[in-house]
């Protein structure tokens, strides 16, 4: 998958938050076989030393990091924190989120694209999380977003693809755009889902970090993308309504012998 | 002088960025500053004045999703 300039093998993008500790969130991304993973950046208290723990098993990990914008509100907020992000990781990557409701964290798309254009002048290559509607994500391609992530439902919730309609209409109208389905994965059928619609890939966090064995969910996840994948590239066969028989008709034992009786 | 670092209020003998990254015992350490909102890249903290009522801002990566 085609990432701005970079090629990746893995589709699968993995966060690093709400694990039971670092040990088992080392694990976990090491058994996603994800080549990337999102990290955020706050403020460090004096002699405070835990951004320095966290970055050093980071590092030992060997994956491309992706820093979020998370929290920010405001349009200002994310474009300041966004250059943070470039000055700390020396990565012009930044996963833009723009939150505009607090109960849904639902992203503000009006501020979304007016950060993502920002930042893309200024030479970043932006990530943004956003919802599935058609013209949002058609102003964020217009913007310069070359890569462009829709919710499947909020983050954290777990419900898998609210509007699948939706999601696919996107996959559609924007085939050479990199879409990765970002957000409210719980299960790894719902991933596979995802890459069953085309999207080139998913990220997600809290299906996996609090799941009650992360790691070996995170290999679940692994092979949900994989197996959604290769069903996409391979052609599904299209739903109908009515049954078709799948065993041969023609040559059945006992053909209307019963009816002669 | 008093500046706020991270949105809190401290006296610091530091007159450039590097001396309060040192100050706050961040040196050598994986950190990031901004200055009144901009960034002050890590070549130029040593030539950075930081001036009374300063707003500094020093953050190092965290777990994120």
């Amino acid at each position: 998958m085609k990432l701005y300039d970079q090629e990746v093998a893995s589709r699968l993008l993995v966060g690093t938050a709400l694990y039971s500790s670092p040990a088992v969130m080392k694990a976990a991304i090491e058994a996603s076989g994800a080549e990337i993973v999102t990290v955020s950046l706050r403020r460090e208290a004096a002699g405070g030393a835990a951004g320095d723990a966290f970055w050093r098993i980071i590092r030992a990990l060997g994956v491309k990091v992706l820093p979020n914008t998370a929290g920010c509100r405001t349009v200002e907020d994310a474009v300041r924190t966004a250059e943070l992000a470039r000055e700390l990781f020396d990565t012009p990557w930044i996963k833009l989120e723009v939150i505009g409701d607090d109960e849904t964290l639902q992203p503000d798309v009006v501020g979304l694209v007016e950060a993502a254009a920002r930042l893309t002048r200024d030479g970043f290559e932006v990530f943004p999380y956003c919802t599935e509607d058609l013209s949002v994500v058609g102003r964020l391609v217009e913007a310069g977003c070359r890569v462009v992530m829709p919710w499947a439902s909020p983050i954290g919730s777990g419900q898998g693809i609210v509007n699948r309609a939706g999601l696919r209409t996107l996959r559609a109208r924007f085939p050479d755009v990199t879409l990765i389905v970002d957000a409210g994965l719980g299960a790894p059928s719902h991933a596979a889902d995802a890459m069953e619609l085309g999207y080139d890939g998913v990220l997600l966090n809290t299906a996996i970090a609090r799941a009650d064995d992360p790691v070996p969910m995170a290999r679940a996840f692994a092979l949900a993308v994989e197996a959604g994948r290769l069903a996409h590239e391979s052609g599904l066969m299209g739903a109908r309504d009515f049954a078709s028989p799948s065993t041969p008709v023609v040559g059945t034992p006992f053909w209307h012998v019963g009816a002669a009786e | 002088m008093v500046v706020r670092v991270n949105g809190e209020p401290r006296e610091i003998a530091a007159v450039t960025v590097a001396d309060l990254v040192r100050e706050l015992d961040h040196e050598g350490g994986f950190v990031a500053v901004a200055l009144n909102t901009r960034v002050v890249r890590r070549a130029a903290w040593g030539e950075t004045p930081i001036r009374e009522g300063d707003a500094v801002e020093i953050v190092t990566p965290r777990q994120g999703g």
